[in-house]
């Protein structure tokens, strides 16, 4: 092929680059730790749904409420285990979990995450 | 292998279309959520607002107005007019209706004080050029909707409407001095949506009364369901002169003002109208 | 056939760098806007959309009038005009281009401009309108290429281009009559609300993008041996002429319907452009160049004697464009919002980052026009040494 060495040296910048979150991480001092959640404060013991699926799901959870609350204005969800909810960020899910740093942010920190629902939403004063 | 350079970019580059266009087919075909359909069927939503009941620049109108900037972290640009955001504000009559070309106005219409917000009218024009369907008129109730999260700020719909009744976020809301500490949770907008009146639709879904109208003292405003004959609004409709702003344009206003001579407040207070017979005469 | 925007003499890499300076400019200044919001501009709660819609406005005529050429070649068989195609289709691409670009910066959310084709709404006009010029600039591409190779390779381009090339005929007609669709119906806009919007809207795209095209086959025959003839030259100009006759005589129809009927809400963005209005006067030399410029445009291109010397036919081409960019961008847009809605009068100019993006959306423009001519004129053989 024409320009070989130039192809060549253009592939492996290409693959440095492309590779940099791996190898940055790998290469950098003590691996940080997992994030640590602060449970809620208010005696709950059970969020909407059940933690793994939570875990997994949250963020199109959210959207869901999102959609239903704003286009069909359906308030109301009843979760899995029949249990009804007001599908609310801020009133149901802030409700329990009211320290959103110590929260939303430790995940979202960590996995370098920034969701854009704060520009709009409002944070309880607690976790601001 | 005869393909070229220019072929092969050709392919690479109709591969990513391709990619990206089928990413963007499979992301819309989302998981349809189960719902019951909204318990306020057939409902049109109206507003009378009795001019009557207002003095030519009541302390009033500023209170309805605060009501509802606070119960939705409204930003006040005061200091900055040009990025002024309003849901509810008062005009002059005369600039309020001012397709009427008034020449000579009854003296107590002079000047006065009037309040103005988004008509949710019957067939918005809003609606019609809206390319995302950001803001929609919902069947149940005929409140015209805004969902922030699909708004793209074209402000198409803001050229469209008549009124004047939408304000777009030049900057972001939150750099207004007033919301330096936000008031309950109603989410602020952000930099870049359009924004307007929604008839509190987040307190209809509790029961209540949209906060301009629970701001009132006696029946400044009365907020209620024009299909439903015995409601207030209805009454008031039957009973009283109303006009709407630009009624002339089709688009079917739902906010209504009694523009009648307030001295009629001090006689009766109104019910329905009946005409008795008297031997032929009607 | 891209590598050939890819060499070139000194000149022309001068000219490439200058324009990517302007670029950059531009792009730092919209991503100040991108974080600030759309504040940085004049815009304000009752003058929504300003310059940069004016612009997009204005450049989708230029866009569409690439049928001015592709039709009396493809449909009538006027051989003149046989070489000038592919330069209506390389002014159509980038002006498409520009035009896409404008209402980008224009949007509140751009990250969120997939919603238009997310949710499609076959009410919207700005749906169709979206649909309309990111099909036309399609056209373009695929016409431009096919013909253009086939040219290098001395073939006839391939059958099956005939009819997407009569396609591109009602689109371009098209796209322009949908963007014109956005102003004329709307009930809250009168000074828009006319019938005759679209066919104005045509008009002077037929008028300005012809002459535009013109402007820049003059520039061609200098640094290259293409020289698009005197025949395709002059009946250009007629073009040009015509339609800028039909443009004014529409002007003037919709000056005495609003004039003639006195009805307050039509008169008064009239006079807020050319009388100003309530002490808001932004408007008015503007509109009063862009008048005489009109008048005079006429009276060189109508008078065979000054249209068939090509140093009159150049000033009367540049007339025409500066008059119709100043009539159909910042009047026609600006006016339809003053006075507002509830009759107030309110002011308008565009801000100095306003106009640096929008400079380097012309820039881009500029950017791709080049490179698409040099390609062309690269295949063709006929530039000229430098």
């Amino acid at each position: 092929m024409y320009d070989t060495g130039k192809i060549v040296a253009g592939l492996a910048v290409f693959v440095v680059l492309a590779t940099s979150p791996l190898w940055y991480n790998a290469l950098s001092a003590a691996s940080p730790e997992a994030p640590e959640l602060q449970k809620p404060t208010n005696g709950s013991t059970a969020c909407v749904e059940a933690t793994d699926y939570m875990r997994a799901n949250h963020m199109h959870l959210l959207d869901q409420w999102r959609d239903t609350v704003v286009r069909d204005d359906v308030r109301t969800y009843t979760s899995k285990a029949g249990k009804d909810y007001t599908m609310s960020l801020s009133d149901t899910c802030l409700d329990c979990h009211s320290n959103k740093e110590k929260f939303c942010d430790a995940c979202h920190t960590y996995s370098a995450v920034t969701p854009y629902c704060w520009d709009c939403h409002v944070i309880p004063e607690e976790g601001q | 292998m005869k393909s070229s350079r220019r072929g092969f970019l050709k392919f690479a580059g109709l591969s990513v279309v391709g990619v990206a266009g089928s990413t963007a087919i499979a992301t819309r075909t989302r998981a349809s959520v189960e719902h019951e359909p909204p318990a306020t069927e057939g409902k049109r939503l109206a507003m009378v607002i009795d001019l009557r009941r207002f003095s030519k620049n009541d302390e009033l109108l500023d209170k309805i107005i605060a009501a509802c900037h606070d119960a939705h972290n409204v930003p006040d640009f005061a200091d900055d007019p040009k990025n002024e955001v309003k849901w509810i504000w008062t005009e002059d009559f005369e600039t309020a209706f001012h397709e009427q070309e008034f020449h000579y106005i009854r003296e107590d219409l002079k000047g006065k004080s009037t309040l103005l917000l988004c008509n949710h009218c019957d067939n918005p024009p809003c609606t019609r050029v809206c390319p995302t369907q950001a803001t929609w008129k919902r069947a149940a109730d005929g409140v015209v909707m805004m969902d922030w999260h699909r708004c793209i700020g074209c402000r198409y719909c803001v050229v469209a409407c008549p009124y004047g009744s939408r304000s777009f976020n030049w900057k972001n809301p939150r750099k207004a001095p007033n919301l330096a500490e936000l008031k309950g949770t109603f989410p602020t907008r952000m930099r870049g949506v359009v924004e307007k009146c929604t008839f509190c639709d987040e307190r209809l879904a509790r029961g209540q009364q949209p906060a301009c109208v629970e701001a009132c003292e006696d029946n400044e405003m009365v907020f209620g369901d024009l299909n439903d004959p015995e409601s207030k609004v209805r009454q008031l409709l039957a009973e009283h002169l109303t006009i709407r702003r630009k009624p002339g344009l089709g688009t079917q206003p739902e906010v209504y003002y009694i523009v009648e001579d307030p001295r009629t407040l001090q006689e009766v207070a109104p019910t329905a109208v009946v005409f008795e017979e008297e031997g032929g005469h009607a | 056939m891209l590598e050939k925007a890819l060499s070139g003499s000194r000149a022309y890499w001068s000219w490439i760098f200058a324009l990517l300076l302007i670029i950059g400019g531009g792009v730092a200044c919209w991503f100040w806007q991108f974080s600030e919001g759309l504040t940085i501009t004049g815009l304000s709660r009752d003058v929504v959309w300003g310059f940069y819609i004016a612009q997009f406005t204005f450049l989708v005529g230029v866009a569409a009038s690439a049928v001015m050429v592709v039709l009396p070649y493809y449909l009538h068989d006027y051989k003149a005009f046989g070489k000038m195609t592919i330069l209506g289709e390389f002014l159509a691409i980038p002006a498409v281009i520009m035009c896409m670009t404008f209402i980008f910066v224009d949007m509140g959310m751009p990250n969120r401009i997939l919603n238009v084709f997310l949710h499609p709404t076959l009410h919207s006009m700005m749906f169709w309108d979206t649909v309309a010029l990111g099909g036309y600039l399609v056209l373009n591409i695929v016409i431009s290429h096919w013909t253009l190779s086939s040219e290098r390779r001395e073939e006839p381009p391939p059958k099956w281009l005939k009819p997407i090339i009569l396609l591109s005929i009602p689109w371009a007609v098209s796209i322009h009559t949908v963007t014109a669709f956005l102003y004329a119906g709307l009930a809250a806009r009168p000074f828009w609300l006319t019938a005759i919007l679209a066919p104005r809207f045509l008009a002077s795209a037929f008028a300005a993008g012809p002459a535009i095209l013109l402007l820049l086959a003059f520039f061609v025959r200098k640094v290259s041996t293409f020289d698009p003839g005197k025949q395709a030259i002059d009946t250009l100009a007629k073009i040009v002429t015509y339609a800028m006759t039909v443009n004014v005589f529409f002007v003037l129809m919709e000056l005495f319907t609003a004039l003639y009927s006195d009805i307050p809400d039509h008169i008064s963005h009239f006079q807020f452009l050319f009388t100003g209005l309530h002490g808001e006067s932004t408007l008015v030399p503007w509109m009063w160049v862009s008048s005489v410029l009109a008048i005079v445009s006429l009276v060189v291109l109508i008078n065979p004697r000054t249209r068939c010397n090509y140093g009159w036919l150049k000033f009367g081409c540049i007339a025409v464009v500066v008059s119709l960019w100043i009539d159909k961008g910042l009047g026609m847009v600006i006016a339809g919002f003053v006075p507002n809605p509830l009759g107030k009068v309110v002011h308008y100019s565009p801000t100095a980052p306003e106009l640096m993006i929008s400079l380097a959306i012309y820039a881009i423009g500029a950017l791709v026009l080049t490179g698409l001519y040099k390609i062309a004129l690269e295949v063709r053989g006929q530039l000229k040494k430098a």
